[in-house]
């Protein structure tokens, strides 16, 4: 019984590798993928030891003697990732880059970045997410992920949702990017998307005969008076002229259904 | 009825049509003898030169049916049309403009009795090409009453005017009419920002053509023509009725779309010494009325689309025309007719298509908006 249920196991697992390499073959599924993901191929190793590879999908380093599934200790990691990091650092002498580690365990170049009130404040020297010289104000709750943002965070989704509505101030100018077959393009009936109320939406529009929102006129009037084809709703076109025209009426109050 | 007596108008029209037809093709002596004719038509309507047709009949159709008569002498009332913006693409491109244009041409030419003349208030072509001049061009020669042109800036900044003046002749030009003294400005030059940047031609005209884009330079009038317009009027008493045409506002509206004239205090400080001053304008494509001291002014309508009212900087005395219907290409837009009073005050139809016209008188804004205030709209711009 014990030969039976092994010569069964190894059966299992000869199975199993034969599908895994038929697998790994690899006819793999056709997708017309918009926007394929791009996949990061790490190097072979030369010299018997595992390939670590940098998020940027370029930077590699080979450590010696590490056999797959086995762990290094925290000081050979320490040293693989600082590795990683110089050679980073060493192809874009111009970055910074700010650790987020307690204390100033900063990377090379990364100084400036160091605000003089790093050790200023009550959470000073504890390891924090929002990183050195962030100090926590005082009695405000602390630890979940959401509210420990740091402040690059914020600038990196600042400057992408200002590309995003450059990109509707782009769209928003041009009768070509807009489909336009008579050359009209939006900002001539609305200069800084003047008089389109997006706070006003939804709200009945008479020409569509129905409760509109912000996208459906504009639909409307891609189709009618700039002479183009519609855009549908996820469209980037449509999404950006969007964010582009909620973006000029900052500050103005709410008011769905005014005419 | 047939006409066994030919009116001096008549005559006239009939000669001005021979010297239209002749200029298609001629060369170089035919045009001269063309411009020695065109010249005696002129003089012989008692105005002097230079500048183009100018039968600029009087009329005022609640008072003196009798204009022919009047000629070109006297201070009788008398009545213009104005036809503005019509921003033309070719043919091929954009038809829509085109019939916005042949309309305004077609309420022209309805008019009973027709306008002395018709004032084109700029902006004829859409990017300045030549061929956008020439088919505006070919539009208004269809008018019956005679035609002054006058520049804006989507005609010029292409080539810097060349073909306008090719078309049209020079862009700053004056001429009496009935003891008025009519001043035609190119008051949208810009200081040069194209240079600096090496922009070619056409983005310079695609820059100009944005409205809120803020890499052009604002308009202005400039030094030079300030200081011809200085020489013009010192022949002119101050009690001159005077007529300025310019396309834009000659005052400060809202600095970020271009509804401004940069020097137009300079301007308006030449006109400051005349009583009754009436500067008449486009560009803003809207219902449009100020008054600055002894200037009042009358902003007017576009044939192709209306712009919004800006969101700051609008002259007091305006009452706002209703926000445009989207759905209707010419709701908002329109054409208009003065009457210059016997008083040389100015009033003004604003000829908006689909909806009822609407009169401003010179009254209510001379009398700071006290009487004949203009009808209240229904919806305003917010």
């Amino acid at each position: 019984m014990q030969l039976r249920s092994r010569i069964a196991a190894i059966a299992i697992i000869i199975g199993a590798a034969g599908a895994a390499a038929y697998a790994g073959f690899g006819r793999r599924p056709a997708r017309a993928d918009a926007n394929p993901v791009t996949t990061h191929r790490v190097p072979l190793a030369t010299n018997g030891g595992a390939v670590i590879q940098l998020c940027d999908g370029v930077t590699s380093t080979e450590v010696k003697g590490l056999k797959p599934g086995h762990q290094m200790s925290r000081a050979q990691a320490l040293e693989v990732t600082r590795r990683l990091m110089a050679g980073w650092q060493r192809k874009h002498p111009d970055q910074h880059w700010v650790m987020a580690q307690a204390g100033g365990e900063a990377g090379p170049g990364s100084a400036k970045e160091q605000p003089s009130a790093a050790s200023s404040g009550p959470a000073a020297g504890q390891p924090s997410i929002a990183g050195p010289g962030v100090a926590a104000p005082a009695k405000s709750q602390q630890g979940d992920t959401y509210a420990s943002f740091h402040e690059r965070d914020y600038k990196i989704w600042k400057a992408q949702t200002d590309a995003f509505v450059e990109y509707g101030n782009q769209v928003f100018h041009s009768a070509k990017l807009l489909g336009s077959t008579i050359g009209v393009s939006c900002d001539m009936c609305h200069p800084n998307a003047a008089n389109t109320h997006p706070e006003t939406y939804p709200k009945y529009q008479v020409q569509l005969q129905r409760v509109a929102l912000l996208r459906d006129m504009i639909d409307w009037c891609i189709e009618n008076p700039v002479r183009g084809a519609t855009l549908a709703p996820n469209d980037p076109k449509m999404r950006a002229l969007e964010a582009y025209i909620l973006a000029q009426r900052r500050g103005v109050p709410l008011d769905y259904g005014k005419h | 009825m047939a006409a066994r007596h030919k009116s001096v108008e008549t005559k006239y029209y009939e000669a001005r049509g021979r010297v239209l037809t002749a200029l298609r093709n001629c060369d170089r002596r035919t045009f001269l003898k063309l411009s020695a004719a065109t010249l005696a038509a002129a003089m012989g309507k008692g105005l002097t030169p230079p500048h183009t047709f100018q039968l600029v009949e009087v009329a005022d159709a609640a008072v003196d049916k009798g204009w022919a008569k009047t000629g070109a002498q006297g201070g009788a009332p008398f009545r213009f049309a104005y036809i503005s913006d019509a921003h033309l693409y070719e043919r091929t491109l954009n038809q829509r403009f085109v019939r916005a244009i042949v309309k305004a041409v077609d309420d022209v030419n309805a008019l009973d009795p027709q306008p002395d003349f018709v004032l084109y208030g700029g902006d004829l072509a859409q990017l300045g090409s030549p061929a956008q001049l020439e088919l505006g061009r070919q539009i208004l020669s269809t008018l019956k009453a005679p035609v002054k042109m006058m520049v804006g800036e989507h005609d010029w900044f292409l080539d810097l005017g060349e073909k306008w003046q090719e078309l049209f002749g020079p862009p700053t030009y004056s001429f009496d009419w009935k003891g008025v003294h009519v001043v035609v400005l190119q008051s949208v030059y810009e200081k040069d920002f194209w240079t600096a940047r090496k922009m070619t031609p056409e983005q310079r005209m695609q820059t100009v053509a944005g409205l809120d884009n803020a890499l052009q330079s604002r308009f202005e009038v400039g030094e030079a023509q300030r200081e011809w317009l200085t020489k013009d009027l010192a022949k002119y008493p101050p009690a001159t009725p005077i007529l300025v045409f310019s396309h834009s506002p000659l005052y400060k509206y809202y600095r970020p779309w271009n509804f401004w004239t940069e020097d137009a205090g300079e301007v308006q400080a030449i006109l400051r010494p005349y009583r009754k001053v009436t500067v008449i304008h486009g560009h803003t494509h809207q219902m449009l009325f100020n008054q600055i001291g002894n200037i009042s002014f009358y902003g007017m309508l576009s044939t192709a689309w209306p712009w919004p009212y800006a969101p700051e900087g609008l002259p007091k005395l305006t009452v706002q025309m209703n926000r445009a219907d989207p759905f209707d290409q010419f709701d908002g837009c329109g054409d208009g007719e003065f009457t210059v009073r016997a008083d040389s005050l100015v009033d003004t139809i604003y000829n908006l298509w689909d909806r009822n016209p609407v009169t401003v008188k010179a009254n209510y804004l001379v009398s700071d908006g006290k009487v004949d205030k203009p009808p209240a709209p229904q919806f305003a711009s917010y």
